[in-house]
């Protein structure tokens, strides 16, 4: 009931006539920002930071909550009409949702995931609104082996997967564990495949460079030769009849956004994750739960709806350890920390209990903030859908000058731009010869993180590689992954058998 | 909420204003052209990015700066990339720098074929101080348990810290020469990492930075056992300094600004008129009690002097671990 009261406090702030304003224009401005690839909620928070201070604490968190959730609403657009991912945590997202766009279902693909943004917000919200402190313990209860458990979870929702070359798979898995470890090493602190002596190579390979040449480039590169003379165009077009059958469509998927969200959330609750594992895995255990695995990739719904829960569930689940904890879950989060420290306030374990009318006072405009990005969204999706409608040749010269710019943008690094082209071209050799590209940049989000995890455990432990199987959380977790690996190789055996005995069966019919 | 700001305001403006009494004449020889380019030695979100975003926040909304100050990340090769960035901005009256301990260390440890004597100082804001933590749940109480609970692991103690070659990893080197111990030294991304893992109970200490752990001392989930400070921090009353207890353990985190080599002698009276009102500024002063920092306010050859001894003393340090320097 203390909860409620709370809560309601809460709302009477954010819900007043300026703050409704100021969540509106957050919203829509998170929305561009997170639509413009290579700008994400990081960028748009810290280009209005310094706004906040200037305006009350109370109407300055709400700004900064519309405009995190309007970027990772916005993220999906541009990976779903261009192909280019928005943000790297909407990476996952131009999977399904770039096919859907090229099928012609760019308004059924743009509604989903804005429905499916609203639905894993809100039930991350509602999780967090009821069980922030026992989770945080749950968050403490991850140390090195639990994550590095929890990475090659993710990994095997790829790897084993049936439909796509397991040896294609296998290859491009691991030509992204080697991208993945250029760079300073964190534990002896050395360089590692400088390649060429670049100084640029010293803080690594972005995984949003390799997305950004890979998806958009290669996907340009790759649309340019298939429609030769005559440009594919897309039929693209969206009235309220087909809102309508899009939310009907969208009724039908409560099972894979649920899960979206739940997975969502408890990974971006983890410092050490975020949202685009979070998106990844999503994706990959959806696919593997699915019924028609190979329609993945080719233009599934549900691949659009499965990542796009994750992310925004993330972002809420990346709250609670900076928070509680007073470590940021993500590069955002750490930018509102900042901020938090700012106003005067000390995120730790004691800060619910310090300043609860900032901590309901953000969780409501969390709810609110939500609520109007999916409004906004909405009613915006036939403006971006009418952006398809450009002549392929214009189209083609805009997406290739926003991935330049989207490669630059973050880190102002003119070796960024070359390696988005390198990728670019090199993506499309490999997507010619059947290479699938996800398990290339799904390896550059894990590599690190399992990397630096598994050595961790083993400097901590003596080198006992049994240390992953002793603790109950890393056991389930590596349990579970085995079972994923073998699940496909089960289910083929099962099909096979099946057939065997159909074949049996036949001749006495 | 909104009347506090205000007096906050009204208050570092007087002190602002009295301070543009007394130092009249540098603010107005030279005023920046266009914005300022704040460049950050480390990644988003990091400790050092975080304190450098506060820095950035202050002067706009004291309006210490007529230009806006826009800060740029430049963490790459543990700052070898912002360092390298700054020296080709020999000359250049509009860059910044905020530096933190890889101003030295980076350079020794790996040949990027800058020398940091080339470079401007403009001012220390802080210094950073180290504590040595355990979590609250175990039996040790001084640095006489910790030290023999050290030695009965035989080496498997788990001491957790930033990357190798990094402040945490040489406050442990020197704990290690000192009382003549090994540990096990288990690096990880960030200092709030680490102390959300101490809390977790996956190591067994660290000698986190009081802003990384105080939240959770306050919560009483972490211990400190000893400051490695000459005097006790005003946060931590009753916790012992290193060299109470006998052992002379004392290192700091470095937070200053510095500029391009041969930046115009009116540009650096600005700047460092500007960090001077910045560090006088009501905010500053509340954020270094709050969280434990030394606010050591020091320009110009004094600067530059203490660079160079710094440099000097993790030479050694360097060499001590083992590690080979330039």
């Amino acid at each position: 009931m203390e909860l409620l009261g709370h809560l309601a406090d809460g709302f009477a702030t954010s819900l007043s006539v300026t703050n409704l304003m100021i969540v509106l224009i957050g919203v829509t401005a998170g929305l561009f920002i997170g639509a413009m690839p290579g700008l994400g909620s990081v960028n748009g928070v810290a280009i209005v930071l310094p706004i906040t201070f200037i305006v009350p604490p109370s109407s300055a968190i709400i700004l900064l909550a519309a405009i995190y959730y309007g970027a990772m609403y916005g993220g999906a657009i541009s990976s779903i009409l261009l192909g280019i991912p928005g943000a790297s945590t909407a990476v996952a997202t131009t999977f399904d949702g770039r096919p859907m766009a090229q099928q012609g279902k760019a308004g059924l693909a743009l509604i989903a995931a804005a429905v499916a943004s609203f639905v894993g917000g809100t039930i991350s919200v509602v999780l967090f609104t009821l069980f922030a402190a026992p989770l945080a313990d749950v968050a403490l209860a991850f140390g090195p082996p639990e994550e590095f458990a929890l990475v090659l979870l993710a990994f095997t929702t790829f790897v084993g997967l049936g439909g796509d070359d397991v040896l294609k798979t296998i290859i491009m898995i691991c030509l992204g564990l080697v991208l993945s470890t250029v760079g300073l090493d964190l534990i002896s602190g050395q360089p590692r495949l400088i390649f060429f002596d670049q100084p640029g190579f010293y803080s690594g390979v972005s995984f949003l460079v390799l997305a950004i040449g890979v998806y958009g480039i290669g996907e340009i590169l790759h649309t340019i030769e298939t429609s030769k003379s005559a440009p594919a165009v897309t039929p693209a077009k969206l009235t309220f009849k087909e809102l309508w059958l899009g939310l009907k469509e969208m009724n039908k998927l409560w099972r894979t956004m649920t899960f979206g969200s739940l997975i969502g959330f408890f990974v971006g609750m983890l410092p050490a994750a975020g949202a685009t594992p979070a998106a990844l895995m999503a994706y990959g255990l959806s696919k593997l739960m699915s019924k028609k695995p190979d329609s993945f990739g080719k233009g599934n719904i549900e691949g659009v709806v499965a990542p796009e829960t994750a992310n925004n569930a993330a972002s809420t689940g990346s709250l609670l350890p900076m928070l509680t904890l007073g470590i940021p879950g993500s590069p955002t989060t750490a930018l509102l920390l900042g901020g938090m420290v700012m106003w005067g306030l000390v995120p730790g374990p004691l800060l619910f209990i310090e300043q609860p009318d900032f901590v309901w006072g953000l969780i409501s405009s969390l709810y609110t903030a939500n609520f109007a990005a999916v409004i906004v969204n909405i009613a915006l999706i036939p403006v971006f859908v009418w952006a398809l409608r450009m002549p392929f040749t214009v189209l083609c010269a805009m997406v290739i000058v926003l991935c330049i710019v989207g490669g630059y943008a973050p880190n102002q690094k003119m070796h960024d731009v070359w390696l988005i082209v390198g990728f670019g071209v090199g993506g499309y050799v490999l997507r010619k010869a059947d290479y699938p590209m996800a398990p290339l940049v799904l390896a550059l989000v894990l590599g690190p993180l399992m990397e630096k995890s598994f050595r961790q455990t083993l400097i901590a432990e003596q080198g006992n590689v049994m240390a992953f199987v002793e603790r109950p959380l890393s056991a389930t977790f590596i349990a579970i992954s085995a079972v994923f690996f073998l699940l496909p190789l089960l289910k083929h055996l099962h099909r096979f058998s099946r057939r065997k005995t159909a074949a049996n069966e036949s001749p006495a019919d | 909420m909104t009347y506090t700001f205000m007096r906050h305001f009204s208050l570092a403006a007087a002190a602002s204003a009295a301070f543009a009494l007394a130092t009249p004449a540098a603010a107005q020889d030279w005023e920046p052209q266009k914005p300022v380019e704040m460049v950050i030695m480390a990644g988003q979100g990091g400790g050092a990015d975080r304190l450098a975003r506060l820095f950035q926040s202050i002067i706009q909304k004291e309006n210490l700066s007529n230009m806006p100050i826009l800060p740029v990340n430049k963490g790459g090769g543990s700052g070898a990339e912002a360092l390298r960035y700054l020296m080709d901005k020999e000359g250049d009256n509009h860059v910044i720098m905020a530096t933190l301990n890889s101003y030295y260390t980076t350079p020794l440890r790996t040949d990027i074929g800058v020398d940091i004597e080339e470079f401007t100082p403009i001012a220390r804001m802080a210094l950073d101080t180290f504590v040595l933590w355990v979590n609250a749940d175990s039996d040790i109480e001084t640095l006489d348990d910790y030290v023999a609970a050290v030695k009965e692991s035989g080496g498997t103690w788990k001491m957790g810290g930033t990357g190798t070659g990094q402040e945490d990893s040489l406050v442990t080197a020197m704990l290690e020469e000192e009382f003549d111990v090994s540990v096990t030294y288990v690096p990880f991304s960030g200092g709030g990492d680490v102390a959300k893992n101490l809390v977790g109970g996956h190591i067994d200490s660290s000698v986190n930075n009081p802003s990384e752990a105080l939240g959770f001392y306050q919560a009483g989930n972490l211990r400190p056992i000893a400051a490695f400070t000459p005097d006790r921090i005003e946060a931590l009353p009753d916790t012992p300094t290193m060299g109470e207890l006998g052992h002379d353990l004392v290192y700091w985190m470095q937070r200053s600004f510095v500029a391009p080599k041969d930046m115009a002698p009116e540009a650096v009276a600005y700047y460092t008129a500007m960090f001077e009102q910045l560090n006088a500024s009501e905010e500053w002063q509340t954020y270094t009690q709050e969280k434990a920092l030394m606010a050591e306010f020091l320009t110009g050859e004094d600067l530059q002097a203490y660079f160079v001894e710094e440099r000097g003393k993790h030479a050694e340090l360097l060499n001590t671990m083992g590690e080979a320097t330039n």
